[in-house]
């Protein structure tokens, strides 16, 4: 019972992540129906630009790892990763727009080979060890919790988890009472409507975009916090994961985001607790291809059909 | 006789007389030989499901893998006694055991589409290399080696000319026209009397089974193979492959399997020359950067690919 | 004789039912025109009759067989062919291959003589060659033979699907608002061609048309639906008169 509960712990604290990086996924999907391939990769840009910024910016907040310093570095990410996001998008997809889907894709599959060999490049390949912004070390339990007191939580974990849960309202509350969460929403339904309705589609595109990849960033700094080795290849299987979330939530869904990636989460710490950790991506996809199956638009999403 | 066969027979002929003079190509060239036959296998295979049948697929690396290592196992099973028809069987086996993979894959394309089939494709790939790390007898993650050097110069380009006369004359018949129906409108193609779960299944089959072809080539070319060289990434070089020499068309797609085989090569080639600039060389070096700013600018550039709409003999109506 | 007998259909999306109790025959050798005010469930009913959707409930009857539940191209197999409202060709392929593509239904040979290309598959490639161009050239489509479908004028895209429901052989021919977007003078043509296929191809045609002009200068029946419901149906110059036909095109008081 409390070994499962432990895999829970840790399954969510890892779908956290998954689901932080699948939001970008999912929303850019709704807006423009494609998908960003490269998005996995800027989460290990944020994850970098954690790694440069952060002893400058610990320094500070009074040097030594603090809750204010972590904070700092979490938000230069964020800032960071949104630029990416929308550069890139300015640069290689707002142009083929009109182009076929799949030309979009490609491209976006060529930014992220880009970002990865440029990252390889620019890093180094080795992977790096992540400085320490925040002492990440096992909440003692109170012994009054009983058996419950033999979980091993971490400080990493209840900041991720925290943090997630801070994003993810705060992404709520814009896509449901702003004006530009109210012009996306309109753009994923009906993007020529919205367009003659007066909605600036490049803008709310571009804000998709940097909201999306903030959040990558997010997901690459709180990684590092729990698991302090990056490089630049760290993105291709968190993205892909993350991907999976997104698609096994109901793509262009956004709680469908969360919950995929936590289900993901959880289901990979299940798998590795139980059965063997070489048994983890083989069962993870075979569960999505099930899932897919029974329910083709999946979790969350909402069946397409095409008028004739 | 029609053309067509005429063209394949000399196209086998051709091979033949090749073959007398691939051993005394430099080594080295005629390794790149090989793997850009091989890669012509891949990408007009995967050509057939995307560019014809319009079945977005990402999972191309795992029909590779299955053709070869169940050829890679059937010769190591045989024994130092395998000969050249001992392997022939197993490329053939190898083709089978790909193309029931590819049933297995053809079957979800009946009720996905688009986005969603090429993340089940891509998932279909992960299992398939998932499930090879975990056999102990195909040698796990430890990879498998000792399957001799069989695949030589004319059973590679012996493969590639039945492979594009099979796929070409199929897609440019009346029976062939289904499946660029299917790619078109697939309403439309069901109203026409079309069978549109035949024709996906088909292209996944016939596909899967090139594939799997041309996994047998690589393993007993390398002769040492391991999962991770048939993961998504060699998948996505293939889509690649497809899209630069512009879906649909076989000649374009060959010739960018060509290109896109020659130019890493080319690139390491060009970092070795002293008398070259000193930035030019660093670049060259980083071929991959480069590989990877190609791709997007070409996208941006040339999005109907390298060759547009070129294609091998098709006789006007 | 009847060929096509809708017995209370039913059709249903979650609660709206776009189709309800409909009973409708087509005899062979008819032009029946089927008319009804936007929304009307027109479409609806061809889609059910080509089994793009299965019936909620009650019977299609095509040849004495029910064929409800059957996949399109079983239907399309069985003698039934249509247009569609948006016209859907193959826009990549060229007329000729849209024509021909058609004809994938009657092969006689299957994927190894495709392969093999022997006597046998090039005879039969040739048969279908002739048999397309024929068919191009009743539509004067054939100095358009090699252009991509999608580069055709709208007109010709128009008359192009005709041709390629007309070469799947059928004995019944559905056209979804073959009229649409086509000026005064194409519709005369339209009229005559349509005539003209009816009695060359020996053919029964269901017509969707929101021309009244066409509808009522081709038709030998008409049959009207309001909100899902036959609420009329009767020879052209009975329907032009009836009230509830009026109304339902004018609203209420105009009657």
């Amino acid at each position: 019972m409390i070994e499962f509960l432990q895999q829970l712990v840790n399954g969510l604290s890892q779908g956290a992540i998954y689901a932080l990086i699948a939001l970008g996924y999912t929303m850019v999907f709704g807006v423009l129906r494609f998908i960003n391939f490269a998005h996995g990769d800027i989460y290990m840009i944020g994850a970098f630009a954690g790694f440069y910024s952060a002893p400058k910016l610990l320094a500070l907040a009074g040097g030594g790892p603090s809750f204010a310093g972590a904070a700092l570095v979490l938000v230069a990410a964020m800032a960071l990763c949104a630029a990416a996001g929308v550069l890139i998008e300015r640069v290689c997809y707002r142009p083929l727009r009109a182009q076929p889907r799949l030309t979009v894709l490609i491209a976006a599959i060529g930014v992220s080979l880009l970002l990865e060999n440029g990252g390889q490049f620019a890093f180094g390949a080795d992977p790096q060890a992540f400085p320490e912004i925040i002492a990440d070390s096992a909440i003692d339990l109170p012994a009054s919790w009983g058996e419950f007191s033999l979980l091993t939580i971490t400080v990493g974990q209840v900041i991720v988890l925290g943090s997630t849960a801070v994003l993810l309202l705060a992404l709520r509350a814009v896509v449901l009472h702003t004006r530009t969460g109210m012009a996306m929403r309109a753009l994923s339904l009906n993007p020529l409507a919205a367009s003659l309705m007066g909605v600036n589609t490049d803008a709310v595109v571009s804000f998709t975009f940097a909201v999306g990849s903030a959040m990558a960033g997010a997901a690459g700094i709180l990684t590092a916090i729990q698991q302090p080795s990056i490089d630049p290849l760290m993105g291709i299987n968190a993205g892909l994961k993350a991907f999976v979330a997104a698609v096994l939530g109901g793509i262009g869904n956004i709680p469908g985001a969360a919950l995929g990636g936590v289900l993901i989460g959880i289901l990979e710490a299940l798998v590795v607790g139980y059965i063997s950790p070489t048994y983890r991506d083989p069962i993870v996809f075979a569960v999505l291809i099930v899932v897919l199956l029974v329910r083709p638009s999946g979790l969350l999403g909402k069946p397409e059909r095409e008028k004739v | 006789m029609s053309r067509p066969r005429t063209l394949l027979l000399a196209a086998l002929a051709l091979c033949a007389a090749g073959s007398v003079f691939s051993g005394s190509i430099n080594p080295y060239y005629h390794d790149i030989l090989i793997m850009i036959g091989i890669n012509i296998l891949l990408a007009a295979s995967l050509n057939l499901i995307i560019g014809h049948t319009g079945q977005f697929s990402l999972g191309h690396a795992g029909f590779m893998a299955v053709g070869a290592y169940s050829s890679a196992w059937i010769t190591i099973a045989w024994g130092a006694s395998a000969g050249w028809l001992a392997y022939l069987s197993a490329l053939f086996a190898g083709g089978v055991a790909a193309a029931a993979a590819g049933l297995a894959v053809g079957v979800p394309s009946l009720r996905l589409r688009g986005d969603y089939l090429a993340i089940v494709t891509l998932g279909f790939g992960e299992i398939i290399k998932g499930v090879i790390q975990n056999a102990e007898p195909l040698g796990a993650q430890r990879g498998l080696g000792g399957m001799a050097q069989h695949t030589n110069f004319f059973w590679t380009f012996a493969c590639v000319a039945l492979a594009i006369y099979g796929i070409t004359t199929l897609v440019h018949s009346t029976y062939g026209s289904g499946f660029l129906a299917v790619r078109d409108d697939e309403i439309a193609a069901e109203a026409m009397g079309i069978n549109t779960t035949k024709y996906k299944v088909l292209a996944f089959v016939i596909g899967a089974f090139v594939a799997g072809i041309a996994g047998g080539l690589y393993a007993h070319f390398k002769q040492f193979i391991h999962p991770e060289g048939f993961s998504f990434l060699r998948s996505v070089d293939i889509v690649v492959m497809v899209i630069l020499g512009g879906m649909g068309s076989t000649a374009g797609v060959c010739l960018a399997a060509v290109v896109l085989t020659v130019l890493p090569e080319f690139l390491r080639s060009v970092s070795d020359y002293p008398w070259l600039p000193a930035p030019v060389r660093e670049l060259a070096e980083n071929r991959m950067i480069l590989y990877s700013i190609l791709i997007v600018v070409l996208m941006l550039t040339r999005p109907q690919g390298l060759f547009g709409k070129l294609d091998f003999g098709r006789k006007k109506p | 004789m009847n060929i096509l007998e809708l017995k209370r259909v039913t059709m249903q999306f979650g609660g709206l039912k776009c189709v309800s109790d409909l009973t409708l025959r087509v005899d062979a050798n008819e032009l029946v025109g089927l008319i009804g005010p936007n929304g009307a469930g027109k479409t609806t009913v061809f889609n059910l009759v080509t089994g793009v959707y299965r019936p909620s409930s009650g019977t299609i009857r095509f040849l004495g067989r029910n064929v409800a539940g059957r996949r399109p191209y079983q239907i399309t197999g069985r003698g039934i062919a249509r247009t569609f409202q948006n016209i859907r060709l193959f826009g990549s392929l060229s007329v000729f291959d849209n024509v021909r593509t058609a004809c994938n239904m009657h092969l006689r040979h299957g994927i190894s003589h495709a392969l093999l290309r022997g006597r046998g598959f090039r005879a039969e490639e040739e048969e279908i060659r002739a048999t397309v161009m024929g068919f191009l050239e009743v539509f004067e489509l054939a100095d358009l033979r090699g252009r991509p479908a999608n580069s055709l004028a709208y007109g010709d895209q128009r008359r192009l699907e005709i041709v390629r429901a007309l070469a799947t052989r059928p004995k019944l021919l559905l056209l979804d608002e073959p009229a649409a977007g086509m000026n005064p003078s194409e519709k005369d043509r339209l009229m005559t061609l349509i005539r003209l296929t009816k009695e060359k191809f020996h053919l029964a045609i269901l017509l969707v048309e929101h021309d009244m002009r066409v509808v009522m200068g081709i038709c030998e029946r008409i049959v009207v639906l309001d909100y899902g419901t036959k609420i009329a149906e009767g020879p052209p110059d009975e329907i032009r008169r009836d009230p509830r036909v009026i109304a339902a095109y004018l609203g209420e008081e105009a009657a």
